[in-house]
């Protein structure tokens, strides 16, 4: 089982390394066509120049800020929301059919709106992402609160316990693994939007590079940015992971 | 139990009507019994005839529909740091997982007003005593299903409340660690003498445990007998000596008596519906 299991490892490292290799041999010996899919080690170059300049650095941490902003302003409301909605049904009452209603629009469609109400600017993009972000907190959180087994409500009950202890010691974290389950969903679609927000409404960030450099037709800076994008998404999930880790001890195995 | 003892909680009359759906679901149909102060009293019935209704109905946590209940009080004050009427000990798993053992146990505590300081101190020797020491910082998801059931009955003797309820607490465990809680529980409970109302689906336990045997009807439950078990056996009362004597086999025979009917017309009246 052990050497099953190390050889299984092996094979999820070497496979990426083999494609890596492959695409390299097929980049150099021209079998694919170098203008879409440039040599590896063209774009690990191109990559060294965008460091070196800085430029990487600037569009990254530009993304990361709005990310950051967008998700803070769209989370803390949603989590606020989601428990009064799941708490209190007259609440419900009110919010839900606007919930309803306006989740199924793709939050990007709303983009354009958002730029003639903001500007260029950053706040379009805290918006839109706030936006996207909201709906999936908003109702996971509330999930979580109508989900609450019975019994712990009925245990709150019986001891008395105050409207606040209800609150901060049975429905917050009785809702916590489906609110954290909210958040990390919302970080994936932030990270969608803000990459096709940068795309057309913005003059700075990893979005707005992958574009320009397709347009200036700078294949090899465009994988560069591609990259990025993935180390971005990598890095929330195991940002999430970590606060899964330290906020619901109770959950880990 | 004397007759001489007060009683703590006296009902009268007590009816539970559910609707399911529109239709009507009789759970109780008019029980009368008195429990005396310091009593445990252990209520048998064929499943679904109301027991978990009746000690919801006595928690607060389900409506009557008619009849009356009257407690007792100890003493009668607006402290909510007052000792409570009650505590229940549900039959499912109850305690809360984001919590630590001893947060569990404080919870009632915590509801009261006392400090965090305080509400710890106290729960200390309930923990001890109910063998969980060491284990007060452990989450409930690192505890076997006998400890948890353990936390749970802690809980609800760490608030010190005046009666006890207690729904099937062992029924999910395995016969050598029910037996040992029994045991535990025997030996907690003579050293507070609260009053317990306690419901078992197993004669045996009711025997074991009981100053009185409630035998309910099927559904709709009324009172079908109460046998008398302290003037058979006293305290301290040890498992092992009851369950040995010739007078359990006695005792056994009559609780089943009253039960069998009860239990085959539940079973025919299930594979008529
Ligand atoms: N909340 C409820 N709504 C509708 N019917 C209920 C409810 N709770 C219990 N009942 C019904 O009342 C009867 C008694 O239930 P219960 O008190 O749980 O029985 P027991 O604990 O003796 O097994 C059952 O027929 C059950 O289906
Ligand atoms: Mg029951």
């Amino acid at each position: 089982m052990r050497l099953r299991w190390g050889g299984e490892r092996l094979l999820s490292v070497l496979s990426p390394v083999l494609l890596l290799a492959l695409w390299e041999l097929a980049a150099r010996t021209n079998a694919i066509d170098t203008r879409f899919f440039p040599a590896p080690s063209d774009i690990f170059a191109a990559a060294v120049t965008l460091i070196r300049t800085g430029e990487l650095w600037d569009n990254l941490s530009i993304t990361l800020v709005r990310l950051a902003v967008g998700f803070l302003l769209g989370a803390v409301p949603g989590i606020v929301i989601g428990l009064a909605m799941g708490l209190f049904s007259p609440v419900r009452a009110i919010l839900q059919p606007l919930v309803d209603g306006t989740f199924p629009i793709p939050k990007i469609a709303i983009l354009p709106l958002f730029i003639l109400i903001f500007g260029l600017g950053e706040e379009s993009k805290y918006a839109i992402i706030a936006v996207a972000v909201v709906y999936l907190v908003l109702i996971n959180t509330q999930a979580g609160v109508r989900n609450i087994d019975r019994i712990y409500l009925d245990v709150g009950k019986n001891y008395h316990a105050t409207r606040w202890m209800m609150f901060t010691d049975v429905a917050l974290p009785g809702a916590a693994p489906l609110i954290l389950a909210g958040l990390r969903l919302g970080m994936g679609v932030a990270l969608l939007v803000i990459v096709a927000a940068e795309f057309v409404g913005a003059r700075s960030g990893v979005g707005y590079q992958i574009w320009t450099s397709w347009q200036v037709f700078q294949v090899d800076r465009m994988f560069v940015y591609l990259l990025v994008t993935a180390v971005i998404g990598f890095g929330t999930a195991v940002v999430m992971t970590f606060l899964e880790r330290v906020l619901l001890p109770w959950k880990q195995p | 139990m004397t007759s001489t003892a007060p009683v703590k909680v006296r009902i009268r009359g007590l009816r539970k009507r559910f609707s399911v759906k529109g239709r009507p679901i009789e759970a109780l149909d008019g029980i009368d019994v008195d429990v005396e102060a310091g009593a445990f009293l252990c209520i048998v019935g064929p499943s679904g005839c109301g027991k978990t209704t009746l000690l919801r109905i006595l928690a607060g946590l389900e409506e009557k529909t008619a009849g009356t209940i009257e407690v007792a009080r100890d003493a009668a004050g607006k402290d909510a740091r007052e000792r409570p009427v009650n505590a229940m000990v549900f039959q499912e798993q109850s305690i809360f997982p984001w919590m630590t053992v001893r947060d569990n146990v404080a919870f009632g505590l915590k509801a009261r007003g006392f400090s965090r300081r305080d509400r710890y101190a106290i729960v200390e020797p309930f923990i001890r005593r109910a063998n969980l020491g060491g284990f007060e910082d452990a989450l409930p998801h690192q505890l076997s299903g006998g400890m948890k059931q353990r936390v749970s009955i802690t809980r609800a003797f760490a608030n010190d409340p005046e009666m006890l309820l207690m729904d099937e607490p062992f029924a999910a465990l395995d016969e050598q660690t029910k037996l040992i809680l029994q045991a535990e529980l025997l030996r907690i409970w003579e050293e507070s003498r609260k009053t317990v109302l306690y419901v078992t689906h197993s004669i045996d336990e009711a025997i074991v445990l009981a100053d009185r045997i409630l035998v309910m009807t099927a559904r709709p439950g009324r009172v079908k007998d109460v046998v008398d078990v302290a003037s058979v056996f006293g305290r301290p009362r040890r498992v092992e000596a009851v369950k040995e004597s010739a007078q359990y086999g006695e005792l056994f025979g009559r609780v089943w008596g009253a039960l069998r009917e009860e239990v085959m017309g539940a079973q025919a009246a299930e594979a008529v519906s």
